[in-house]
């Protein structure tokens, strides 16, 4: 099984101050990864890198996508090539209707011109699958919403663009229990549906009940610091990230 | 309690500057706000007309204009009072720079056909080829009640629907109100915005021509807008419309206008002087889209009295013009009265867009609330420029003012002037304002679901003025939408 990621001894600066210090990791098509690690370990500035984000300054390093080089591309030109961020914090986008943005995201990604009702049959099953009202269409994109409405809409957006390479930053921050087990239950079905590939970023393994993970990957310092398979996960369960330390 | 503070707001370079895409550098091309106004509305006509008035002003041309329009002696004499303010009066020094103004060189009246037409064939062909091509008579088909087209200084063209003019409605032209019922206007006329209000105002009752007058009678509901069309022709062209409308009791209209003219390269002036009366019961809507090419200075006086328990609702959009210069005001003098002022304004290359709303209360329990977005790019300067004054022994007014300013990029800037008059102590007043950029926090969200960097930002500067364009009949909220697109392909490399 070929990688459809591979990161290189990636170093990052932030306004001078070095926070990724050489990170080397491969993500292999099709399965699901977990990137763990305590607050401040590096974990969402190398999401963010990923995604593209113009603060963050790559000082040295890879990164190659399906073989191509990802730094060379804007994020525009990343998402048009299957890459998906969920952002841990989303944007409230006032004066924007969730419709008629996820309605603009879809055509642009694929092409098509499908009218208001057409897009409709096509976003019904989404929000039933995400437990949405329809109501959620017509408010403006993420204004005034809950913790957990943002994270259900940044799940729609992604079951509406049907990415290839899927990054989730703490997807299970601020949730309850009943939350978690909807967003799970999409990143589930997306992965059965499309094949996608996940990277999980997470600083709790509770949504690893809900999510079956195929490789954990531990950060700490800017560092990955330990890789292994699920058990991995059980591990820090238990004992925490003291273990892994320097 | 008074209170007067203004304050001047210009992002630092930094702010847009800092902003390096990991990939492909990206550099700003420069394109001017309206970038397709010259196709779309900058083009002009060859000029035909009846009389032109040579350039410069004095008491001959008013005499002349007012006897070519065979007007009564007391209009010829208010006339040439107000001139005798226009030329004692100084330019105004607290607003915008209006030193490039040359009063010698604007041809103060020009007459472009000897009488308004009322059938859309008999419209001559070159003036009947530019409402066509600005969409006029298609939008009359389909959603007015009524239609005013002026062209330089006259209406060209009128139209009412029949049963509306059964019902007792009356849109037809200023000059037409002066000749055909002269009790009802002199009751009206100049009595809101008197001469002496100010220059402008004083210029337009010397040299008025043009505008329209509009009755609405007791409890008459009228559902579709009337619209009325003012068209800059002819170079170095002073437009000075005067526009009257009446709002009997418990009546309801909604009352739209469109402007533009022709890409010169010299300056044309636009003075025009809105009085409107909303009696007790009724509810009026004034809209404005100004869309004037960016030779032309824009100084209109707006004001509206709102009688008891009467709404006046002003909204006031301000994308095109030189300088604009446009306060529209109500004053609440009944009991329950309420004014509402919704303001945008677009000022992009060589733009100011010096624009806000007044609002005056000497009645108690009236309320008011004043909304202005602003949005600046390319060197473009908006002001929001507000006044609320409320009366002593006037218990329970409510006021509430939210000034919000959008700039997008290091050379452009917003100030907001906004004054307090507050005489009554029970008086609650609000007043929230903010300067914003476009955040790259959204920008980089948004271009992470695959729009371009372009996409974003016209979809973050539509959001922000939303909650103003869904007030606007659909066409002019598409055309301004559409207009912003344009705008940010333009604005972004």
């Amino acid at each position: 099984m070929p990688n459809i990621l591979a990161v290189k001894n990636l170093r990052v600066s932030v306004a001078g101050k070095p926070i990724i210090k050489g990170v080397s990791l491969a993500l292999q098509t099709g399965k699901i990864h977990v990137l763990m690690g305590p607050n401040g370990s590096g974990k969402s500035t190398l999401a963010q890198v990923l995604m593209g984000h113009p603060t963050y300054q790559v000082t040295s390093g890879q990164i190659l996508y399906q073989g191509k080089d990802l730094l060379k591309l804007d994020p525009t030109e990343r998402s048009a090539r299957g890459v998906f961020l969920s952002f841990q914090y989303p944007n409230e986008i006032p004066g924007v209707t969730v419709s008629s943005y996820l309605r603009m995201i879809h055509n642009k990604r694929f092409g098509t011109h499908l009218s208001p009702v057409k897009f409709r049959s096509i976003l019904d099953k989404k929000l039933k699958l995400l437990k949405m009202e329809t109501g959620f269409l017509d408010r403006y994109l993420n204004d005034g919403f809950s913790g957990g409405e943002k994270k259900r809409m940044e799940m729609l957006q992604m079951l509406v663009l049907e990415p290839k390479l899927v990054i989730l930053d703490e997807l299970d921050s601020g949730l309850d229990i009943d939350a978690i087990k909807i967003v799970a239950q999409a990143v589930n079905s997306a992965y059965r549906h499309t094949k996608m590939t996940v990277l999980l970023i997470t600083h709790y393994s509770r949504l690893l009940k809900y999510i079956a993970a195929d490789k954990v990957f531990v950060m700490r310092g800017g560092q990955i610091v330990q890789t292994g398979s699920h058990k991995l996960a059980d591990e820090l369960e238990e004992r925490g990230y003291v273990p892994f330390g320097e | 309690m008074s209170s007067k503070n203004a304050g001047t707001f210009r992002l630092e370079s930094d702010l847009m500057g800092q902003r390096q895409l990991q990939a492909s550098a990206k550099k700003r091309t420069k394109n001017p706000l309206n970038r397709d106004y010259k196709a779309k509305y900058g083009f002009s006509q060859p000029e035909r007309h009846v009389f032109k008035a040579k350039k410069g002003l004095g008491p001959e041309i008013v005499r002349q204009l007012s006897t070519m329009k065979g007007e009564p002696s007391w209009m010829l004499d208010f006339r040439l009072k107000a001139l005798e303010v226009f030329f004692r009066k100084p330019l105004p020094t607290w607003g915008g720079d209006l030193s490039g103004i040359d009063f010698d060189n604007i041809h103060y009246y020009i007459k472009p056909t000897a009488h308004p037409e009322r059938s859309w064939d008999d419209v001559p062909r070159e003036m009947k080829d530019t409402f066509e091509r600005l969409g006029i008579p298609e939008a009359e088909r389909k959603f007015l009640a009524g239609v005013k087209a002026q062209y330089d200084s006259e209406v060209i063209y009128d139209s009412l629907r029949k049963e509306l003019a059964q019902e007792g409605v009356i849109f037809i032209s200023t000059d037409e109100a002066l000749r055909t019922m002269p009790e009802l206007f002199a009751k009206y006329f100049g009595k809101l915005i008197p001469p002496n209000d100010n220059k402008f105002a004083a210029l337009n009752s010397a040299v008025w021509s043009g505008g329209s007058f509009v009755y609405i009678p007791k409890g008459v509901v009228v559902k579709r807008p009337l619209q009325a069309y003012f068209r800059i022709n002819a170079a170095n062209m002073g437009q000075f419309e005067r526009t009257l409308i009446i709002a009997d009791e418990g009546s309801y209209a909604h009352y739209v206008e469109g402007c533009t003219a022709p890409v010169y390269s010299s300056d044309s002036l636009h003075a025009a002087v809105v009085e409107v009366f909303v009696k007790p019961g009724a509810r009026f809507r004034y809209t404005t889209i100004q869309n004037w090419s960016g030779d032309v200075y824009n100084l209109v006086t707006k004001r509206a009295r709102v009688e008891k328990n009467a709404i006046m609702e002003w909204v006031d959009g301000n994308l095109g013009s030189k300088l604009t210069m446009k306060y529209p005001a109500c004053f609440l003098v009944g009991e329950g009265a309420r004014g509402e002022v919704l303001s945008i304004a677009y000022a992009g290359k060589g733009q100011h867009q010096d624009a806000g709303a007044k609002m005056v209360h000497t009645a108690p329990h009236t309320s008011s609330s004043i909304i202005s977005k602003s949005v600046s790019l390319q060197g473009g300067r908006t002001s929001y420029r507000g006044l609320v004054s409320v009366s002593p022994n006037t218990p329970g007014v409510k006021n509430r003012v939210e000034c919000d300013a959008l700039i997008l990029d290091s050379q452009s800037a917003s100030d907001t002037f906004p004054t307090m008059q507050v005489n009554d102590s029970s008086a609650n007043i609000e007043h929230e304002a903010t300067v914003s950029k476009i955040g790259e926090e959204k920008l980089f969200y948004l271009m992470s679901r695959g729009l371009t960097e372009a996409e974003a930002m016209s979809l973050l500067v539509s959001g922000f003025i939303e909650p103003i364009v869904k007030e606007l009949p659909l066409e002019y909220a598409v055309e301004l939408n559409r207009l912003i697109e344009l705008e940010m392909e333009g604005s972004v490399g």
